[in-house]
């Protein structure tokens, strides 16, 4: 039998959540005995190939082509999980939603102290994706079956909770994990 | 500030012997004089109570009868409770507007008039009802609003409003209210006809261990509507180490839909004394305060004077009856509005002077209460119950209701029916008997025990009320076949929402979340999903709060998901896809669309 597919992506977030996948080290090794890795950063692969049974989420949705990617995530990934704070409720980037967007992009493209900008022009090519009016986490856009907490969330979180998943066992993840202060 | 209000000021708080834990009664004072309390005041009054003037802040800005910006001579605060929208109290607000040049929420420019929503002031049985300072009008319609607010200019006096008096006590001239008792039925107990006095007589021949024996005996559970043993609650204040002991009594009824004591305080003041003398007696308290609702300051000159006439028959004061070392006296604490004062220990810091903040429990108030002292909070029902019971016997009493649930429960029924008013039904009454006694034959939905309590449907109107079925300090709420129930649920949830003190987070957030989704189900943007994640939410937010308000706030939403489902699941159009219907990739491009010029490239705009 084929071997299930994993597919990660990062939204409005850091990186940092996949830089915690990372981080489970020569354990890879046995991730890829157990999964095949379709659309992620850490094989470059920049579209879906196959359905996949799970999709890993970090970031929020910022922007349209966040949403997009998320869309495309929900209509390929049997099952999607939120990893990490940004993720699960959109995080420090989620910091700008008490400030119109105007005035964000007022600072960061025309009052801002060091900006430069005599045609005060705002960047506007097709290329450049639309900012939302807010960061919203992934569950209020698309439904979401399991999220994983942190910031980020240790590589054993994210270690324990796949192999729980892709073993059909329940998952019990000690108090130490998932305790932030 | 002038010299004469500074002298005021200073004047009243000596008058309460400038005892800090006496800020409600002084800032009540200052506010109704000055109509606010200054920044300036507030200062004023910290300097001469020796505290900070945050605190006097603090609490000034946590009841809604006080006031930091000035507010009219005279305020109308209408209500916007359910039962009163559902009888055009919407109207009246809007007649209001139109009649005084002013919105909701705002004062005159000449300083005359304020205007604001109150939530419910216990007058369902005859709403819509309005307060005009303390005076209360009831069954209004829109029409009258003009000739109202032209009486109320001509004569600066809201009493001039009430042309006719609502029988029973309210015609007393110290009331002087258009308010009616509409007792509709007399039970057995409360409002049976009695000999006066007997139930304290009785008390002081026997030891006080006796009495609280005969309470648990009787089997008396809280009338409020937690339902907690009161004999056992009396033991454990009598019990607990302290010279010092208090007994408050709870009339701050505030559930919407509940207007039970009021009657009671209104026809049945001697008795609720009387018991409150025999509950004294009981604990061991020399010392009774009496919690006020603010909304029922028009019933405050009529208490005292009677508490006066038992200070003098020697009902109250020093040795009681006659008794050497029977001491009790009551005062009465007013409240500022403000609905969380129900829940017993934020009932307790509201009459330390403190903002109306719930406590950590333990230590209980019986171990721990006003001042630290060991302290019982009764409701007035109940009070009222314990002197019946010492007069006819713990048996007889017992005799009444269920094995459960001994006696009988006083019910405040409103809404969509023929007879609203008061009922006093045996426990184990079922709600098919109430529909019928009150009039309501085609009832969509009944809520028990108000917004707190329970949404019930016709399949479940066999469903009894007593402490193992149907839990309730009294409200009963029939809606018709016409009203929009989710709608409604709603409503009681913002009630919620704005009553919530705010200490908790999942009380004072959660409700906020719960509601907006809520408000996606209801326009039909909701699926299966989001009624699951109401049902979360809702469980966490009761599971996390520390008091009563937090535990039951989503019980409109979470009893009509469990009660009436069919209705929800008329709303759910949109297809269960796993992508969320209440996402609106349109709304949320539209602010970066209009700045950059452009349309987006990957939603486009498909009209």
């Amino acid at each position: 039998m084929d071997k299930p597919k994993l597919a990660t992506c990062s939204l409005a977030g850091c990186f940092g959540c996949h830089m915690s996948i990372l981080d489970i080290d020569e354990r890879i090794l046995d991730l890829v005995d157990l999964v095949d890795f379709d659309k992620s950063p850490i094989n470059d692969k920049k579209a879906f190939t196959d359905r996949c049974l799970v999709g890993l989420l970090e970031g929020g949705c910022s922007t349209e082509e966040n949403v997009h990617v998320l869309e495309s995530f929900r209509n390929s990934c049997d099952i999607l999980i939120s990893v990490g704070a940004c993720a699960i409720t959109g995080g420090i980037p989620a910091m700008r939603n008490n400030i119109p967007l105007t005035e964000c992009l007022s600072e960061a493209y025309l009052d801002g102290p060091t900006v430069y900008n005599p045609g005060r022009v705002l960047p506007s090519d097709p290329e450049i994706p639309l900012c939302l009016n807010n960061v919203y986490p992934c569950h209020e856009v698309v439904k979401i079956d399991y999220f994983l907490p942190g910031c980020p969330p240790s590589a054993d979180t994210i270690w324990e909770g796949l192999v729980a998943l892709l073993s059909g066992k329940p998952l019990d993840l000690p108090y130490q994990l998932v305790k932030y202060d | 500030m002038n010299p004469e209000a500074k002298a005021f000021m200073i004047g009243v708080c000596r008058e309460y012997g400038s005892d800090r834990t006496r800020l409600m009664d002084i800032v009540r004072r200052i506010q109704e004089q000055e109509r606010h309390v200054s920044l300036e005041a507030m200062e004023l009054i910290a300097e001469e109570l020796g505290i900070e003037s945050v605190e006097v802040r603090s609490l000034v800005s946590f009841y809604s009868f006080f006031s930091e910006k000035p507010q009219g001579k005279i305020v109308i605060r209408v209500c916007n409770d359910v039962v009163d929208l559902m009888q055009g109290g919407a109207e009246v607000s809007r007649a209001f507007e139109a009649a005084l040049g002013i919105l909701v929420g705002q004062t005159t420019a000449d300083g005359k008039f304020t205007l604001e929503h109150t939530p419910c002031i216990g007058m369902c049985d005859q709403a819509p009802a309005i307060l005009v300072n303390h005076v209360v009008c009831t069954r209004l319609s829109a029409a009258q609003v003009p000739r109202m607010v032209e009486i109320l200019k001509r004569t600066g006096d809201p009493q001039a409003l009430v042309t006719q008096y609502g029988g029973g006590n309210n015609e007393d001239e110290r009331i002087r209210s258009m308010v009616q008792n509409s007792i509709r039925r007399e039970g057995e107990v409360l409002l049976a006809p009695r000999e006066a006095e007997a139930g304290l007589r009785q008390a002081v021949a026997m030891q006080p261990e006796d009495v609280v024996r005969s309470i648990k005996d009787a089997g008396l559970r809280g009338c409020g509507g937690a339902g907690f043993p009161t004999g056992m609650k009396w033991e454990f204040t009598r019990k607990a180490a302290g010279d010092r002991k208090f007994l408050i009594c709870n009339a701050d009824e505030g559930e919407p839909g509940t207007f039970k004591d009021r009657v009671l305080l209104t026809e049945k003041f001697d008795l609720l004394c009387e018991g409150m003398a025999v509950a004294g007696y009981a604990i061991g308290a020399q010392e009774g305060i009496i919690y006020l609702r603010g909304e029922y300051a028009y019933l405050q000159a009529f208490l005292e004077s009677i508490l006066a006439r038992r200070r003098k028959e020697g009902l109250l004061g020093t040795e009681i009856l006659g008794q050497k070392g029977f001491d009790f006296d009551i005062r009465i604490q007013m409240g500022g509005g403000a609905y969380i004062c129900g829940e017993e220990s934020a009932l307790i810091s509201s009459c330390e002077g403190l903002r109306g903040d719930p406590k950590t429990r333990p230590p209980f108030p019986a171990q721990k209460g006003y001042l630290g002292c060991p302290t019982s909070v009764n409701n007035v029902e109940t009070l009222c119950t314990v002197a019946c019971i010492l007069e006819r016997g713990a048996d007889a009493y017992r005799a009444l209701g269920t094995s459960q649930s001994a006696g009988t429960k006083l019910l405040s029924v409103s809404g969509d029916c023929e007879w609203p008013g008061i009922y006093e039904f045996p426990f184990g009454v079922s709600l098919h008997e109430i529909l019928q006694e009150c009039g309501a034959t085609d009832a969509q939905a009944v809520l028990v025990g108000g917004p707190s309590g329970t949404f019930v449907d016709p399949a479940q109107f066999n469903r009894t009320i007593c402490f193992s079925d149907l839990s309730t300090g009294g409200a009963v709420v029939v809606f018709g076949p016409h009203r929009n129930l989710l709608r409604i649920a709603g409503e009681y949830l913002d009630f919620f929402i704005e009553e919530s003190c705010g200490y908790c987070t999942p009380c004072r957030a959660g409700t906020v979340l719960m509601k907006q989704r809520f408000e996606e189900v209801l326009a039909g943007r909701g699926n299966q999903s989001d009624l699951d994640y109401l049902v979360e939410l809702g469980r966490t937010i009761k599971s996390t709060s520390r008091c009563g308000l937090g535990q039951t706030a989503c019980n409109p939403v979470l009893t009509t998901i469990a009660n009436f489902r069919p209705l929800y699941s008329a709303l759910q159009k949109a297809p269960d896809d796993n992508h969320k219907a209440s996402f609106d990739i349109y709304g949320a491009l539209r602010d970066h669309e209009a700045l950059a010029g452009r349309t987006s490239e990957i939603f486009p705009h498909t009209n």
